[in-house]
């Protein structure tokens, strides 16, 4: 019985082509777009939730100092509140790790006189103070020690960022429901148009004895089809955007330090399920309301 | 009415009106149609024979009065269990009714796959039916692409292929001619002996005259005195 439905659902899609077409295309684009904001969401909350991690504060110092003074430097750092450990590096080693960070690119490095980077402290700060608050104050402190040049605080946008990144995601979320909406509504129509054009079947059917599920169970099918169809395009489309925009970002980082992710599978099977279920919503609105007919 | 076609009675009507917009289709009908009995419904256009008919079946609700079918009162059917009704029912209609957009195979197959039969025996009923009403060239075809002799003769096998216990036809050789008509009679009437009761509402006197059988004569909607047919 049940490939009997299939079977008439994949020749109700034949059938309407057209249609068909343009419901999925709708549901696919639905869910590209809302499928997009969640993976942008995904790869920030990765990169905000890395860089809250390892909150580092490097404190630059001034040229010319002894041993004994960075000595005194790192004995005062090391007792400000918040901070974890305060790792030397000197201006060699900064040196060597930018030349290694920049890989083939390095070769301009070798053009220098002298290294132009100061000897510097890297600072951790402890997990459980880790926050963008604790973080400035912090960096107040340091700027305030003798011999210390500067303070590079580099996440100090990241704070900002946060506030704006939480308005985009309620924007999100409100037009995530939207197009879910309109997702429904568009599968209802089609439902409704194709129910429409059949009338005539349905009521033959009725006439010769079939029940209300046989008759609109291939309605269902083709509903759930067009639903799981829909999905599985727009995360297709999504995929080729991501490889695209993947690319391009490999291009231009020197360092490497950007690592982009797509979607699990885990949560492209949801996404594929959730529009397939989309599809059935639609259907089934738009069937309860034509049974109340 | 005695007690004994009481209980052969397979429908019973009672008192049964039907109106439409204030005017009665049916008025005061009350009617016995007895097991494997063979019954013409006759008079004139507009007389509420195609009306009875869908009474039997649920095609339309009495306005008043009640409608007996094997015992049940259909009247009172709730609308999840009318396809229940349905299928002791084999309905040959006078348009037709087939499927456009399904084969003839697939308009016959139809009734059985409603009825939840399984696959190999949806393929061996519907093609012995279909070669009883001598379609078994045709399996394929659609019917926008067959003569009315064919459809009508399609509409007979999707009718007698779920072996109902009361067959309808209404008008079943109203568009046809002699030769056809004659084949959808004889079609009729071999089920008929197979056990079926049959119900055929026609206003065709030599139809009528073709087939011993019971006649009701309606007028106006109402059992009249059936003039010389």
């Amino acid at each position: 019985m049940l490939s009997l439905h299939l079977k008439r659902a994949l020749q109700d899609i034949r059938q309407n082509r057209l249609l068909n077409a343009v419901t999925i295309s709708t549901i696919a684009l639905s869910i590209l777009i809302v499928s997009a904001a969640f993976l942008f969401f995904l790869n920030t909350t990765d990169m905000l939730e890395a860089w809250r991690r390892g909150i580092r504060i490097m404190v630059y110092l001034e040229s010319d100092l002894d041993k004994a003074q960075r000595h005194a430097i790192e004995t005062r750092i090391r007792k400000l509140y918040g901070v974890q450990a305060a790792r030397f590096i000197p201006k060699e080693t900064a040196l060597e790790q930018l030349r290694a960070q920049m890989q083939r690119q390095s070769a301009i490095l070798d053009g220098l006189d002298q290294n132009p980077l100061p000897d510097a402290f890297e600072v951790q700060m402890i997990p459980t103070a880790s926050t963008w608050e604790k973080a400035e104050e912090l960096a107040r402190s340091l700027e305030a020690v003798a011999g210390v040049s500067d303070v590079e605080y580099g996440q100090r946008w990241v704070e900002r960022f946060v506030t704006l990144f939480n308005l985009f995601r309620l924007t999100s979320y409100a037009m995530g429901g939207l197009f879910f909406i309109a997702s429904v509504f568009i599968v209802g129509n089609t439902v409704r148009l194709i129910l429409y054009s059949r009338r005539q079947e349905v009521e033959i059917m009725r006439l010769v004895g079939a029940t209300e599920r046989f008759i609109l169970a291939p309605f269902y099918f083709q509903s759930m089809i067009q639903g799981a169809l829909g999905g599985v395009c727009g995360l297709v489309a999504l995929f080729i955007m991501f490889m695209l925009i993947q690319s391009k970002i490999q291009a231009v980082s020197v360092t490497g330090l950007v690592n982009l992710r797509f979607l699990s599978p885990g949560l492209l099977l949801t996404v594929v399920t959730a529009s397939t279920l989309v599809g059935w919503l639609g259907c089934h609105l738009s069937l309860k309301q034509y049974l109340k007919v | 009415m005695s007690d004994s076609n009481a209980r052969a009675a397979i429908i019973r009507l009672f008192h049964v009106y039907r109106q439409y917009h204030a005017k009665n289709a049916l008025t005061d009908l009350t009617l016995d149609i007895y097991r494997n009995e063979f019954l013409f419904v006759t008079g004139p256009s507009g007389a509420g024979k195609t009306t009875l008919l869908k009474l039997l079946y649920r095609g339309e609700k009495v306005s008043e009065g009640q409608v007996l079918v094997d015992g049940i009162n259909i009247s009172r059917l709730p609308r999840n269990r009318i396809h229940l009704l349905r299928r002791k029912f084999g309905i040959v209609f006078q348009d037709y009714k087939l499927i456009p957009t399904r084969s003839v195979y697939e308009n016959v197959a139809l009734v059985l796959e409603a009825g939840g039969r399984n696959a190999r025996y949806v393929r061996k009923k519907t093609s012995s039916v279909l070669r009883t009403v001598g379609m078994e060239n045709r399996l394929s075809a659609y019917p926008p692409a067959l003569s009315g002799g064919e459809q009508q003769r399609v509409a007979v096998a999707r009718a007698v292929v779920g072996d109902p216990t009361i067959i309808l036809a209404d008008e079943p050789t109203g568009s046809l001619d002699a030769k056809s008509a004659s084949l959808i009679m004889g079609l009729l009437k071999a089920f008929h002996t197979r056990g079926a009761t049959v119900v055929v509402a026609t206003h065709d006197r030599a139809l009528i005259r073709s087939i011993p059988a019971r006649v009701i004569y309606l007028n106006e909607g109402q059992i009249a005195a059936a003039p010389t047919i």
